[in-house]
């Protein structure tokens, strides 16, 4: 099958420059990095903050552009300037504060802005507003005023004004950082509607690990890097290793492993109550 | 305190004033001040009294809320209406202390303060009906031939639909930081003229820290978007004169015939 | 010592059509040197309830007491109950203003009124509390990581030297390493200077990791007011108000009914591993 994307080699420098105006010194944000994502998948990508994930998921937009190496999005190269606004479109993103994205002062005037931009026909905007708007399920908010909603209500307003332009690929930004547990909630279960429903390629950046546990397939990345990749069942079996770097482990997986240790005979990389439960009651 | 201004709130309601195109209101709005400043004459203002009386009346916006937005503004009105009252030369009627009540002072100061009131009003009909976004539409089209004249007309209107909309959230912030200083010890109540100038630095540095990073967020999440500027886009709701639009024009024109009878016949 | 509510309410924007009852006939006392947590849903009123706490936010109904005085009572130095009561505010890293980390601490102190040096020994000594190294005291705010950055901005509050140290969501926004660090230093100052700590939170599982009691809102009002165990066991209340209890409330939950003889009121991973496998040592 056809990559929607393909990341080749990425390395993305910020160049901190001394009052002098010369270079003072030079930070990799990404650093060598190769990702390829199928059509349809979801992916999450774990890390700490400076850990490269959001320097990576903005270069998926073209928002910004390779120190060296590649991006293809849907087999256009993002360097190329003239395929920039067609990289926008197929690429969607959802960033991590809720006020700063939303730019209509009504729901659906907010929505409406990306097909707007793209140039779509008044009458099909309508189309898309109202499908975009129920599928994050705030079709009943069209006409209230973005600043009465809560933070989860703002993020699927976000996500469904990126719906609306018809993405084949959305890539969410840490959606999930600013909001409580409800929000989050609502987010998360927005984001997996997409995938599962209309088959919407989703790249989810969050350090929340409740929140990943039903990718496809999990990316850790460190310091720039890829640490380590795969399955959840596989990432959150590496318990130690995550530990090592500081990371979460989902309460459940933490005590199953914990379990093993103390030599109770249960598989490893348990990610769900339900799993742990079915494991302790069958010795 | 802030929140107390109506002028640029918006009234939620289903009235042909809400439908009313951004365009036929903002060119209505002013010329009715241009009328109220043209007839001097307290005949041509009772016209304009019921004018305003019926357009409010079909808006559906509760007089209340119109007069809490006249209240932030009394002092200014009170301002003007003493100036007037004391400072125009003319025939004496009245003397107080060291000043003056003239006939035409007290002429003056009536009309200044039925126009200001008016003028204050009727505006705020207009801001309260019509959606920031769909006012900087109106702006923006109705000034379209301005473009010409390499006046960037899209990016001022946009530029003013942005600020209306983070105006609220910069003034919640404001609070929040004010509240989180006043936790430290910070006062901005107390002391003198100098004093109070000098507290209010330590807010006002993290609140221009914040408005540039929102700034800078919204930038690039309007790329995201696919914005750039206003070459080949399209509109979820293009502006387009109705026939209520046509019904509003001629209304304004009745209203202007009728203005011009009242100042005519009675004169004063 | 202690900070005492009797009958706190508190209505917004009064006598407008946005009226709203924020806070409903609050009564609670919080003792010295207890380590509180206070979790409810966003628009619960938990916010607004912290800010009573130090004068901020004046109750419309009710009075507060701290150490057996009013604080409403007139002369009341709010000025100096600030100090006392330190607020740290959710995300307060974007109240920084000054040029550089150090001088920004000594912005609560100096307030206060205290002498230069002693204004500059307490922020030193706030900014060790946070466990922030000596080579970002000159630094600007801007040049330090988020993680670094609330440190920086509690140590501000702490160099105040207050008794009471309020903290709405620490840890909002940061990842689990930035979370852990801040946390557990928290509880450490709570351990060695023995300061009463309000912590607000999201999070029922850091919830249930550090604070000896925790009280629930809901609309205005205190709706559980126990142990962390004792509160957990109302999960399905919990989640009626959009609250979860920890994961291993629920797995020990399951396990009970499915007849392990499992202690369900376990909140935290270790209390669970211990109670697991003492109920698998007795049926081995």
């Amino acid at each position: 099958m056809k990559n929607i994307i393909k990341v080749e080699n990425l390395k993305h420098e910020y160049h901190k420059y001394g009052e002098d105006g010369q270079v003072e010194s030079v930070h990799s944000a990404v650093d060598g990095v190769d990702l390829e994502v199928q059509p349809g998948q979801f992916i999450a990508i774990l890390g700490h903050n400076g850990s490269g994930k959001s320097t990576l998921a903005k270069h998926l937009n073209a928002i910004l552009l390779p120190s060296s190496g590649s991006v293809f999005v849907d087999g256009k190269d993002t360097k190329d300037m003239e395929k920039i606004w067609e990289i926008r479109q197929t690429a969607g993103m959802v960033f991590q504060n809720p006020d700063n994205q939303i730019i209509g002062t009504v729901v659906d005037e907010d929505v409406a802005f990306g097909p707007e931009n793209m140039g779509v026909p008044t009458e099909e905007i309508g189309r898309r507003v109202e499908e975009g708007l129920k599928t994050v399920g705030m079709w009943e908010y069209r006409s209230h005023s973005p600043n009465k909603l809560s933070g989860g209500q703002k993020q699927r307003v976000a996500i469904a004004g990126v719906v609306a332009m018809h993405p084949k690929c959305i890539v969410l930004d840490e959606p999930t950082a600013m909001l409580d547990p409800v929000g989050r909630q609502e987010v998360i279960a927005a984001a997996q509607r997409l995938n599962k429903e209309e088959g919407v390629t989703i790249l989810l950046i969050t350090h929340y690990m409740e929140e990943v546990i039903h990718a496809d397939r999990v990316i850790v990345m460190d310091q720039g890097r890829i640490l380590m990749q795969g399955t959840p069942r596989e990432v959150f079996s590496q318990v130690e290793t995550l530990k090592e770097h500081r990371l979460d482990v989902p309460q459940v997986t933490l005590l199953a492993h914990e379990l093993k240790k103390s030599g109770v005979k249960i598989p490893e990389g348990i990610l769900s109550i339900e799993e742990l439960v079915e494991a302790l009651t069958s010795l | 305190m802030i929140r107390d201004i109506t002028i640029g709130q918006y009234y939620p309601a289903d009235s042909v004033i809400h439908r009313l195109d951004p365009r036929t209101k903002l060119v209505g709005t002013m010329v009715f001040i241009v009328s109220l400043f043209l007839f001097r004459s307290f005949a041509a203002y009772a016209v304009a009294l019921v004018f305003l009386a019926g357009v409010i009346r079909t808006s559906k916006v509760p007089f209340k809320f119109l007069v809490r937005g006249m209240k932030s503004i009394l002092v200014l009105l009170m301002i003007t209406v003493v100036f007037n009252l004391f400072m125009i030369q003319g025939k004496p009627l009245l003397h107080i202390w060291r000043l003056t009540v003239t006939e035409e002072g007290l002429l003056t100061a009536a009309f200044m303060a039925i126009r200001l009131s008016f003028l204050i009003i009727g505006s705020s009909v207009m801001t309260l009906t019509t959606t920031p976004n769909q006012l900087t539409d109106g702006l923006e089209k109705g000034l379209r031939p301005l473009n010409r004249l390499h006046v960037p007309v899209h990016e001022v209107a946009m530029m003013m639909s942005i600020a209306l909309r983070f105006i609220p959230i910069l003034l919640e912030e404001t609070d929040k930081i004010m509240k989180a200083q006043t936790a430290r010890g910070a006062d901005f109540e107390e002391g003198g003229l100098i004093q109070k100038a000098k507290s209010m630095v330590p807010p006002l540095v993290p609140l221009f820290i914040s408005a540039f990073r929102r700034a800078n967020d919204l930038a690039m999440a309007m790329e995201a978007r696919g914005y750039h500027g206003g070459e080949g886009r399209t509109k979820m709701r293009p502006l387009k004169y109705e026939r209520r639009d046509h019904a509003a024009y001629l209304t304004l024109v009745v209203y202007l015939m009728a203005m011009l009878a009242a100042k005519w016949i009675f004169g004063f | 010592m202690s900070i005492k509510l009797e009958h706190v309410s508190y209505i917004y924007s009064q006598e407008t059509a946005y009226e709203k009852k924020a806070l409903d006939d609050i009564n609670l006392e919080i003792p010295d040197g207890q380590f509180l947590g206070i979790i409810g849903h966003t628009g619960s009123g938990k916010s607004t309830l912290i800010q009573h706490l130090n004068g901020l936010v004046r109750a419309t109904e009710g009075t507060v007491y701290y150490n057996g005085e009013n604080i409403y009572a007139p002369g009341y130095s709010m000025k100096q109950l600030r100090s006392r009561v330190g607020l740290v505010f959710q995300y307060p890293e974007y109240q920084l203003f000054e040029v550089d980390v150090f001088s920004d601490v000594c912005f609560g102190p100096k307030n206060l009124g205290l002498p230069k040096e002693e204004v500059e020994r307490r922020a030193r000594e706030a900014l060790q509390q946070v466990g922030l190294k000596e080579k970002y005291y000159q630094k600007s705010p801007f040049e330090l990581s988020g993680g670094q950055k609330r440190r920086a901005a509690i140590a501000g509050i702490l160099a105040m030297q207050p008794e009471v140290l309020i903290l709405d969501e620490p840890t909002a926004g940061l990842d689990p390493k930035g979370r852990d660090d801040i946390l557990d230093q928290i509880a450490r100052l709570h351990k060695e200077r023995g300061i009463t700590v309000v912590l607000v939170s999201h999070s029922m599982e850091d919830v249930a990791r550090y604070v000896d009691r925790i009280i629930v809102m809901d609309q205005g009002r205190v709706r559980f007011d126990d142990t962390p165990r004792r509160v957990f066991e109302h999960y399905r209340e919990l989640e009626s108000i959009g609250l979860a209890a920890p994961q291993v409330t629920y797995l020990m939950q399951k396990l009970r009914e499915k007849g392990m003889k499992v202690d369900t009121t376990a909140t935290t991973v270790e209390e669970a591993k211990e109670s697991i496998l003492a109920a698998l040592g007795a049926k081995l």
